[in-house]
């Protein structure tokens, strides 16, 4: 169907998408195979079939389609009861095999990335790329530089393939297939995400990089990636993905597990930039051992419903935790998300820096919790959550749940809302600049200290898609 | 050359009457100096002839070079060459004071060109340093954290690169020590030329003996009650307002006594 109809048929799904400079649709790109809609036993079944995975993923599956069904939705937050799951397609594949080489990769979909601008402007400061279309891996590049050290890069596919072992030992181990409805799903019928293992002693000076997309509709993604940093090695992460257009409903349901060792050092960063039909509900938790550093730097810009709190297990004495993150809703956009911070070792740290925007009628909800148990003697933890309203039309709820369970913890909890003052905008009119102007500023200011996290050419990127979910905000 | 007239002027707020009649006219060359006691609507004229949407104009007008700017949006009268250096200038996290005073400077350029950015970065640095504003300052953040005298003097260096045609100065002096007086005093002196036309507004006489006014007015209980030259600033530093009072039959100002001097800033000893 060309965008024009789309438009016709829908003219307010239109009027949202009509200005999303990433908003387009690869056309003929066949899908070779898709699973029927709705979810079973034999579906399930079925992938694990096509995949050739061994019986004990199969296992696992099963059990986490069992959770699924068992478990309902959350009782808190968001109204969920809207997705139907038997309209839902559960696994598509795009290509039969997963690329090693760029050239390899077929013209159309190279063309989506070209329309995005990746390849040229990004692959220089890559140091290694996964890029998903669809379900599954289409160009996997791991550069030797990596290989040399022992650090192993690969689509989690293909990485059950060639590391079954390592795969056994920590998959579902600090997301368990009952843990929640949506990561009970995400087990049950996975395909894709990122691996990557860093040997011990092993540092990354280089982010690594992955683009993530949907391009079918009716589909859901279940990406699932595993990352483990072994004793005393860093790495730098950074996930990125903006959707093209379509018009159906689609429940992206993620699983992020990250095993942070003693000693270790891990950033993950993300901007996730779903179109606005998009549910996105993510699992993302990392266990932290001793002396261990987890970062999660966490954008999130796009989706109509999304639902991420990025967690830290600070298990290890010692072990410091740290989320920054920025959640910007439009027009019909909900965003509900926060951090966790669990502490149960002693003089474990824990910081969250929280920045949310409202506009144009748009809800932002932070929603977290700082538990620091009975072992965590000494823990610290601060919490801070600012949230700016462009216009009265727009909300914003912060609901955090802070608990001590010794008598030396400490937690720090700063939480401000404002709105973009009069002030302010007078301020900076006054010297020239119209209120668009002004206000997209005072916006940008806002986010600086969640900008300032990322690689250069991510947070150029953010800036730009700010700047355009603000165009139009104001009048 | 500019000319702002402002015509039998009455603005209210939340339906007190603020300024009742006022005239004035500023041409460029010309500096002005408003005097008067708290509270009598100085900063009023300042921000209302600025845009500020708290203010109504109940009657009367406001004309940059004979257009009428009264219905026109704050940013609109900045581009047509308005400027006023605030009282309290507000800070805004995250932006750097370059980023800023460099959209400031290109929103005032014609649409079809360019900013020249080495040059600007020159012209940044320079006036930084006409100012002793430091060198970090291009990468610090708007007004935040600055001191009372760093607001000011950052006012005064916007005003320096927007190179406005008429600029209102409200309480420039105030919370500056008598060296920032001094460095403000004497950049705005340097600023004078027949391209900008400025109206100061301040209480005391201090700003007033680094920048010379042609014209002094004295504004009382929303009016412009008196105009003259820079005799009236020694007469209101010996005598403060009170004189005014038989001499134009008022009966009852705001603040009639003298201004308070603040022993750390830059006060004058008033004459005996």
């Amino acid at each position: 169907m060309s965008k024009e109809k789309e438009l016709e048929k829908k003219p307010d799904v239109g009027q949202i998408i009509g200005d999303y400079k990433y908003g387009f649709k690869t056309e003929n790109v066949s899908n070779v195979y898709t699973t029927k809609k709705g979810l079973s036993k034999d579906i399930v079944k079925e992938i694990s079939m096509i995949k050739g995975e061994p019986e004990w993923m199969l296992e696992i599956r099963l059990a986490a389609y069992e959770s699924f069904l068992r478990i309902p939705n959350p009782k808190w937050g968001p109204d969920l009861s809207f997705i139907k799951f038997d309209d839902i397609i559960y696994y598509i594949k795009s290509s039969d095999r997963v690329e090693k080489n760029w050239d390899e990769v077929p013209s159309e979909i190279k063309d989506t990335f070209q329309k995005l601008g990746i390849p040229e402007a990004e692959q220089k400061y890559l140091a290694g790329v996964t890029t998903q279309f669809d379900s599954e891996a289409v160009y996997h590049s791991t550069i030797i530089e990596l290989e040399e050290q022992g650090v192993v890069f690969l689509d989690t596919d293909s990485a059950l393939k060639q590391y079954p072992e390592l795969f056994k030992q920590y998959f579902g181990k600090v997301v368990s297939h009952a843990d929640n409805k949506y990561a009970a799903l995400n087990t049950a019928v996975w395909s894709g995400g990122s691996f990557i293992y860093v040997p011990p002693g092993v540092k990354i000076e280089k982010p690594l990089q992955s683009y993530f997309r949907i391009n079918s509709e009716n589909m859901g993604q279940f990406e699932r990636t595993l990352i483990i940093v072994d004793k005393g090695a860093s790495v730098n992460y950074v996930e990125g993905c903006t959707a093209p257009i379509y018009s159906a409903d689609s429940l992206h349901a993620a699983v992020v597990e990250i095993f942070v060792l003693e000693d270790a050092y891990c950033r993950y960063s993300t901007v996730q930039n779903w179109s606005n039909n998009i549910i996105n509900l993510v699992t993302k938790r990392s266990l932290v051992e001793k002396h261990g550093h987890m970062e999660w730097i966490d954008g999130n810009i796009g989706s109509g419903l999304n639902m991420k709190y990025p967690s830290c297990i600070l298990k290890g004495d010692y072990a410091k935790g740290t989320t920054i993150s920025i959640a910007f809703a439009g027009k019909g956009q909900h965003q509900d998300t926060g951090a966790k911070m669990i502490h149960i070792g002693a003089n474990t740290t824990s910081k969250i820096i929280s920045k949310s925007i409202a506009t144009k009628g748009g809800q932002v909800n932070y929603r977290g919790i700082v538990k620091q148990e009975g072992k965590a003697i000494n823990a610290k933890s601060k919490i801070e959550c600012d949230t700016i309203l462009v216009d009265r039309e727009s909300q914003s709820d912060t609901l955090p749940t802070n608990i001590v369970k010794n008598f030396k913890g400490q937690i720090e909890h700063e939480a401000t809302v404002s709105k973009v003052s009069d002030a302010q905008l007078f301020y900076l009119m006054s010297r020239g600049l119209t209120e668009e102007q002004a206000t997209e500023m005072i916006v940008m200011g806002f986010i600086e200290p969640f900008a300032r996290e990322l690689p250069m050419e991510y947070a150029v990127e953010l800036n730009q898609l700010i700047k355009l979910e603000m165009t139009g905000s104001i009048g | 050359m500019s000319i702002l007239e402002i015509r039998d002027l009455f603005v209210s707020v939340e339906d007190k009457m603020i300024l009742k009649g006022v005239n004035l006219t500023v041409k460029g060359g010309e500096s002005h100096a408003i005097m008067g006691p708290n509270g009598t609507g100085k900063s009023t004229l300042a921000s209302v002839v600025m845009g500020h949407p708290k203010y109504k104009i109940e009657s009367g007008s406001i004309l940059l070079d004979g257009t009428d700017i009264a219905e026109l949006a704050v940013d609109e009268r900045s581009r047509l060459g308005l400027f006023l250096a605030m009282q309290a200038p507000i800070e805004v996290p995250g932006v750097t004071n370059f980023d800023f005073v460099k959209t400031a400077v290109q929103a005032h350029m014609p649409q079809d060109k360019k900013l020249r950015i080495g040059k600007f970065i020159l012209d940044f640095e320079e006036a930084a340093k006409d100012l002793q504003m430091g060198t970090g300052l291009a990468h610090r953040y708007l007004n935040e954290g600055f001191s009372g005298g760093e607001k000011k003097r950052n006012e005064i260096l916007q005003m320096k690169l927007i190179k406005p045609s008429i600029a209102f100065l409200d309480e420039i002096d105030s919370g500056l020590d008598v060296d920032a007086l001094r460095i403000v005093g004497e950049n705005v002196t340097k600023m004078k030329s027949n391209a900008l036309g400025m109206v100061l507004i301040t209480h005391y006489q201090r700003l007033l003996d680094y920048i010379i006014p042609d014209y002094v007015h004295i504004m009382i209980k929303g009016e412009i009650v008196k105009t003259g030259g820079t005799e009236l600033i020694a007469k209101i530093d010996a005598e403060g307002y009170d004189w005014l009072k038989s001499e134009l039959g008022i009966t009852e100002l705001e603040e009639t006594k003298r201004p308070v001097s603040l022993g750390t800033c830059a006060t004058k000893v008033p004459a005996r």
